[in-house]
């Protein structure tokens, strides 16, 4: 009984989460590949009010707006990178889940790469300087009495 | 040197720790305008008091103003209404509305009851003008300068405090407003 109360608990609460991530308006296109670049740029475009969601998935009035838009550019025969421009020129690169490369990104774009490659260097040196070390332990000078010694006590082992 | 080398950990959590402390204070819904430095968009709009008389940019060029975007949806617009009111009093700069993706009978009903500091109201019904403008919500204010130059943005509630810095930046003027 406790089992199926949390079953229909757990029903009733994804029904209504379903409800929130629909799509509410519908938008024709003349040509199915228009339909398919309105949802990679609905999927690329920020939404400019609520931050953490893009146009595609937001119902802020701003997002219903910017995709009507996309859809008069898309049906006026717009480029992509025309488009993508417009919304720049109006809400800057904000709205760009994937920015520009541009002057002010450089750091974050190839940052990483920059940081993998001190790292490597790094772990270059730490691993000469153990290699040095361990050829340096290997290859101690024995003076003759020191010699003889050891090979006493070698033999003295595989007479054993 | 190891020994000051044991140091790292502690300056890489006070550099983080100024970060942190720095993101704090930082709003994240607070864009910066594509637009600031850029002319105001021009448009074609109908007055909100009058649907026969169209408006255009030429109407509020020639000292720097206010647009302040509003609608009656919006509760933080009435919040700062009383601000817009006192700021029409001084009479210093003028407030031009723009009536953001509202209903024109609602719009008219809410200046009658809360009185009206606009010299005017574009009334921008499906919202185009605001897209042209980058505005993502109501209430924004927008300071021109002359020429209808877009110098700031304000996103928000205007206050007391908020005009002040207005009123400062437009005494100080532009470098490069008198070329």
């Amino acid at each position: 009984m406790k089992k199926f109360k949390t079953f229909f608990i757990l029903t009733v609460i994804s029904v209504f989460f379903t409800t929130a991530y629909a799509a509410i308006d519908v938008y024709q296109f003349d040509d199915p590949e228009k339909m398919d670049r309105f949802k990679v740029l609905t999927e690329e475009l920020r939404c400019p009010k609520c931050q953490n969601q893009n146009i595609a998935d937001s119902n802020a009035e701003i997002a219903q707006d910017l995709r009507a838009k996309l859809q008069e550019m898309l049906t006026a025969n717009k480029s992509d990178d025309d488009i993508v421009q417009y919304m720049i020129d109006r809400y800057g690169d904000f709205v760009l889940y994937e920015p520009r490369v541009t002057n002010q990104t450089y750091l974050l774009w190839f940052g990483p790469f920059l940081l993998l490659g001190i790292a490597l260097i790094i772990v270059f040196f730490i691993v000469r300087a153990r290699n040095n070390r361990s050829e340096k332990a290997s290859n101690i000078e024995l003076d003759t009495h020191q010699q003889q010694q050891l090979d006493g006590l070698l033999n003295k082992k595989k007479g054993s | 040197m190891p020994r000051l080398l044991l140091f790292i950990p502690l300056a890489l959590f006070f550099i983080l720790g100024i970060f942190l402390w720095k993101g704090l204070s930082i709003d994240p819904r607070e864009l910066p305008s594509a637009l600031i430095n850029k002319p105001f968009p021009e448009f074609k709009v109908p007055s909100l008091r009058d649907a026969n008389k169209t408006l255009t940019k030429a109407d509020f060029i020639g000292q720097p103003v206010l647009v302040n975007v509003w609608a009656t949806w919006c509760p933080s617009c009435r919040q700062e209404h009383n601000q817009l009111l006192r700021i029409a009093d001084e009479a210093s700069v003028p407030v031009i509305g723009l009536n953001y993706k509202d209903d024109r009978n609602a719009a008219l009903a809410w200046l009658e009851q809360l009185g009206d500091p606009y010299q005017f109201n574009i009334f921008d019904e499906r919202g185009m003008l605001g897209l042209d403008l980058g505005v993502y919500g109501a209430p924004e204010t927008y300071l021109l300068d002359a020429k209808g130059i877009i110098r700031y943005r304000h996103v928000g509630v205007v206050t007391q405090d908020v005009w002040v810095e207005f009123k400062a930046m437009i005494a100080k003027g532009w470098a490069d407003e008198k070329i």
